[in-house]
């Protein structure tokens, strides 16, 4: 495997005019050469590009989750459930683009002593997982609350008189730090429970996977995720919802108030009469939680939820109206669904050899299918209610900011590391209790402009893949799973990089969901271009999310940028029966609307063809 | 219908019970249509019909001294005493109740079909082709596109004689075999007019995947397949799903097809144009993949299968399963389970994360 060679992360490209980028995150992510000792480990290992996380630069201050999952990823590997091959995963940042490398343990003596603590530890989660997890439930609603009800207080010309009356003891300037620090405390926290089931979740799943493709050294990754796949899954919630609004509009016979598509006017129309105010009550009931569902992966701040923008929903809503007045089915073919994975299930297992096989089998498959749910559910909880809730309330800091002048639009904020809008937060509430100018305006501002335009040259530069020195052998089960790292993806990486854009005739991604069609592709950067799709077009997406969903009505195959095969595009597609390829890394700067292509969902190519 | 006969029995009467009467091609090809496969109809001479024939020629007494005292590693030997015997067969009468019996089988195919003097593919179906390694069987001749009660008899003849390849003596010789304890019977199958032919596995026979058919297919008859002369164009099917997961289409240079002015099967150029274009059309591939699922079903365990499609309809040809025979290489390995017998998932899981993902 010759073409594995990748670039040594020290020699890694400079763009001129960003030198100093580095002060925009943590010291502590940066390549250093420095010491002799840290410059030959990072030499040493295999950084990847985390493009399924991070398909653009990170800002300052959204790197707040890259630290929360660095952090708790490696914790429950590590020192909770002392997963016996692996530590955790170490991260550097390269030009504003997340590098991450697997930690093996090193000392194979270590190995069995770890492996009898794993089985103490891990089994009793895997044997208590329902109770455990239900406990889960409860404490993440719980933060969720918190989040929801913490207040962000706006500083006053003067405490009222009852902080004097009731014997308070503290302003509203420490309030305000303490509301910083809470906000910033449940984000983290939120990320600890995060991992608390998925270590595990994946390292069931992938085995079981390394199980099937032992025994059928053919089947698709995309059918053993079919055989373990849920069914009452949270991700089709919110849509499912829209799908209740919709029947419900055409049976009161408010569709066409309903149909027009805009917040104001729906809600506007609605008022007017009582079937619409009915359907307004269905509305709000179902935006609290399912709304909050994002439109992108919840990962950025600019990844808006429905109840930050409710055209979207309501737009999305208009197809599938249109769809029941045409008569058509729109629900989700669950029965068949089922029946189908039961089918592949049964005949799989009937296939293999022996007896012990399929005892194994069914150990795994039973495993599997008591994680999934966790694997498939966790995202709506952390990544979408919590971030959507996160990201407004940090919009509230940053106004505070915005009236200290500190900065010159709420959207700038994402530009200060958290540490530093905590140091700007110091320098707004002394300067606030002593009536003293702060000193924040005069480098802000300034700062921030600058950390734009370094933002705009990092967009404009092409990450490598992957630097470092490739191991022999990967033991972490989210490196497998989550970002495919096999020795065929990456020899895929090395022939992408050396074919030019002018003789791009073909893109490779992953399989997603199989298929043959051949159509015409429409490349839509954001859930509003949704709108645009033509019925029978070739959705082209940077990801996609729940909030996509309706889109899925109109098109014949989806293709991503980013996602393995279990993204949402590709478990949508496969319930639709729709040919899905994602994890393309470049479909949506590559395509553009209108071309023709055809594509091969089972085998993840593309070629375009006019 | 027909009249029961000792020496001939349509294979739709065929069983696996009567391999001993009519060959493991035959008895096959009757399990086939039992199990509503699409086979070409046809029937087989059946050994009676060959001892009566040796008999009637005096030829058990000749060819038992001709053998006498032959050692199987003398390759010399072995050749001049095959072609002696060899000869003395195609050279015997075939007796005049026995010619009558197979011309009327003949013709009631003939009528049944619809041609007259139909074509038929004439193939040796050995009784031996189940004994352990006897792959000599395999060898034994195949003539395709014969045409006329004096061709048949004659082809049937030299099926007969292939018993006596020098390959097939040695064979016996060295594991202790009677020679006329042996013996054969004979296919008489309607032809296909091949336009595309080829051959199926119900297993992956690259990496013995159970749950993968592999179908390996190029135009005209299928010995170009069969023997190895081209790249055929590969597809894979998964057998669970019915989806076409892979296909390969190779340049074919060559083919085999029926010359009409010569009725000469010949091996011609492939035409530049259909070189590199695709056999077999997906749908084909689908259905043919479905005859394979129901043989395995029928039989149990993986299979080999010969098949064709004839291009009766202007969209798509007519498949015909031609024979089938249990895959002998995977089929043959030792079995042993995935992974050790464990008392909980979790051990597995342990045992699965220390192994890892191999990347180099």
């Amino acid at each position: 495997m010759a073409e594995m060679k990748f670039p040594n992360p020290h020699e890694a490209a400079i763009i001129p005019g960003t030198e100093g980028w580095e002060r925009m995150y943590p010291y502590h992510y940066q390549f250093t050469t420095e010491d002799p000792e840290r410059k030959k480990y990072e030499e040493g290992m295999f950084w990847f590009y985390d493009g399924l996380h991070y398909p653009e630069p990170m800002y300052p201050f959204d790197i707040i989750w890259d630290e929360a999952w660095f952090l708790s990823l490696s914790q429950f590997n590590s020192r909770v459930f002392i997963v016996p091959p692996a530590m955790g995963i170490d991260h550097r940042i390269h030009n504003g683009y997340i590098y991450i490398t697997p930690i093996p343990v090193s000392d194979p003596d270590e190995i069995p002593k770890r492996v009898e603590l794993f089985m103490k530890r891990a089994g009793y989660y895997y044997q208590n997982w329902d109770r455990l997890h239900d406990q889960w439930e409860v404490k993440m609603r719980d933060v969720i609350s918190q989040v929801t009800k913490l207040e962000i207080p706006t500083l006053p010309e003067m405490e009222d008189e009852s902080v004097v009356t009731e014997g308070i003891g503290t302003s509203t300037g420490y309030k305000l730090l303490k509301a910083y620090d809470k906000l910033i405390d449940l984000g983290i926290l939120t990320w600890q429970y995060h991992f608390e089931f998925l270590n595990l979740g994946y390292a069931a799943y992938v085995v079981f996977v390394d199980f099937c493709q032992k025994a059928f050294p053919d089947i698709p990754l995309q059918k053993i995720t079919q055989m373990v796949g849920g069914i009452d899954v949270i991700i089709y919630r919110p849509d499912e919802e829209l799908k209740k609004l919709a029947r419900l509009a055409v049976e009161l016979g408010v569709d066409d108030i309903a149909l027009k598509g805009n917040e104001a006017e729906v809600f506007e129309g609605m008022k007017a009469s009582e079937n619409g105010r009915k359907w307004l009550d269905a509305l709000n009931a179902a935006r609290e939680p399912w709304f909050y569902v994002s439109t992108g992966t919840g990962w950025y701040h600019h990844d808006k939820c429905w109840n930050d923008d409710l055209d979207i929903p309501l737009s999305a809503m208009g197809i599938y109206i249109e769809k029941i007045r045409k008569g058509e089915n729109i629900a989700r073919p669950t029965q068949s669904i089922i029946e189908e994975r039961d089918r592949l299930i049964s005949e799989y297992r009937a296939l293999l050899a022996t007896d012990v096989d399929k005892q194994t089998f069914d150990q795994l498959l039973g495993t599997a299918k008591t994680v999934f749910p966790y694997v498939e559910n966790h995202l709506f909880y952390v990544e979408h209610w919590f971030h959507s809730i996160f990201w407004n309330k940090m919009r509230e800091v940053a106004k505070i900011l915005v009236d200290f002048k500190f900065i010159e639009d709420i959207e700038d904020v994402w530009y200060l590391k958290r540490s530093e809008v905590k140091d700007a937060l110091w320098d707004v509430v002394t300067s606030w209790a002593t009536g003293c100018k702060p000193r924040g305006p005069l480098v802000w501002p300034k700062e921030v402009a600058w950390r734009k335009g370094v933002m705009d040259k990092f967009r404009e530069w092409t990450p490598p893949d992957a630097m470092g020195t490739v191991p022999e052998n990967i033991t972490e089960p989210f490196t497998i799973v989550l970002w495919g790292i096999t020795s065929d993806s990456m020899s895929q990486w090395a022939r992408l990089k050396a074919i030019s854009e002018k003789d791009l005739t073909k893109i490779i991604g992953f399989p997603g969901s199989p298929g043959v069609v051949e159509g015409t592709v429409r490349v839509c950067r954001s859930v509003k271009d949704v709108g645009e799709l033509k019925e029978g077009e070739i959705l082209v997406a940077p990801t996609t999310s729940p909030s996509w969903a309706p889109a899925f009505q109109k098109i014949k195959a989806a293709i991503t940028d980013v996602g393995g095969v279990m993204c949402h595009a590709a478990i949508v597609c496969r319930e639709y029966g729709l040919p899905a390829i994602v994890g393309t890394g470049s479909a949506t700067s590559r395509l553009k609307t209108g071309q023709r292509v055809r594509l091969d969902g089972a085998k993840g190519e593309i070629d375009i063809i006019g | 219908m027909m009249n029961i006969s000792d020496y001939v029995i349509p294979f739709e009467n065929c069983d696996n019970t009567m391999v001993g009467t009519v060959g493991g091609k035959c008895a096959s090809l009757g399990e086939l249509m039992r199990a509503r496969i699409q086979v070409p109809p046809g029937f087989a001479i059946t050994t009676s019909a060959y001892e009566q024939f040796i008999n009637d020629n005096s030829l058990k007494e000749r060819i038992f001294e001709r053998l006498k005292g032959l050692n199987h590693d003398q390759a010399k030997e072995l050749d001049s005493a095959s072609r002696d015997i060899r000869s003395w067969i195609e050279a015997g009468t075939i007796s005049e109740p026995l010619e009558d019996v197979v011309a009327s089988y003949y013709r009631l195919l003939g009528r049944r079909s619809r041609v007259p003097a139909l074509p038929v593919a004439v193939r040796s179906s050995a009784t031996a082709e189940d004994l352990p390694g006897a792959s000599f069987a395999g060898q034994q001749d195949t003539f395709l596109w014969i045409r006329g009660v004096d061709q048949l008899l004659d082809r049937i003849k030299k099926c007969w004689s292939s018993l006596f390849t020098a390959r097939a003596i040695a064979y016996r010789l060295k594991m202790g075999f009677d020679h006329s304890m042996v013996l054969i019977s004979v296919a008489v199958q309607k032809m296909v007019r091949s336009f595309t032919a080829g051959v199926m596995f119900t297993i992956n026979p690259a990496t013995g995947d159970r749950a993968t058919i592999v179908i390996d297919s190029n135009y005209g008859y299928g010995e170009s397949v069969v023997s190895g002369e081209v790249t055929p164009d590969q597809f894979h099917v998964n057998k669970i799903t019915m989806e076409v997961v892979k296909k390969t289409i190779s340049e074919k240079k060559i083919y085999y097809t029926t010359d009409p002015k010569s009725d000469e099967v010949l091996k011609l150029e492939l035409h530049p144009e259909r070189q590199n274009s695709q056999s077999l059309l997906d749908e084909e591939v689908l259905e043919l993949a479905k005859f394979g699922k129901l043989i395995e079903q029928h039989y149990g365990r993986p299979m080999d299968i010969e098949w064709a499609t004839e291009k009766g309809l202007p969209y798509r040809g007519e498949i015909f399963i031609l024979q089938s025979r249990p895959e002998t290489v995977w089929s043959q390995k030792e079995v042993k389970p995935i992974s050790e017998a464990a008392g909980s998932a979790l051990e597995h899981i342990v045992a699965g994360l220390i192994m890892g993902k191999k990347l180099k």
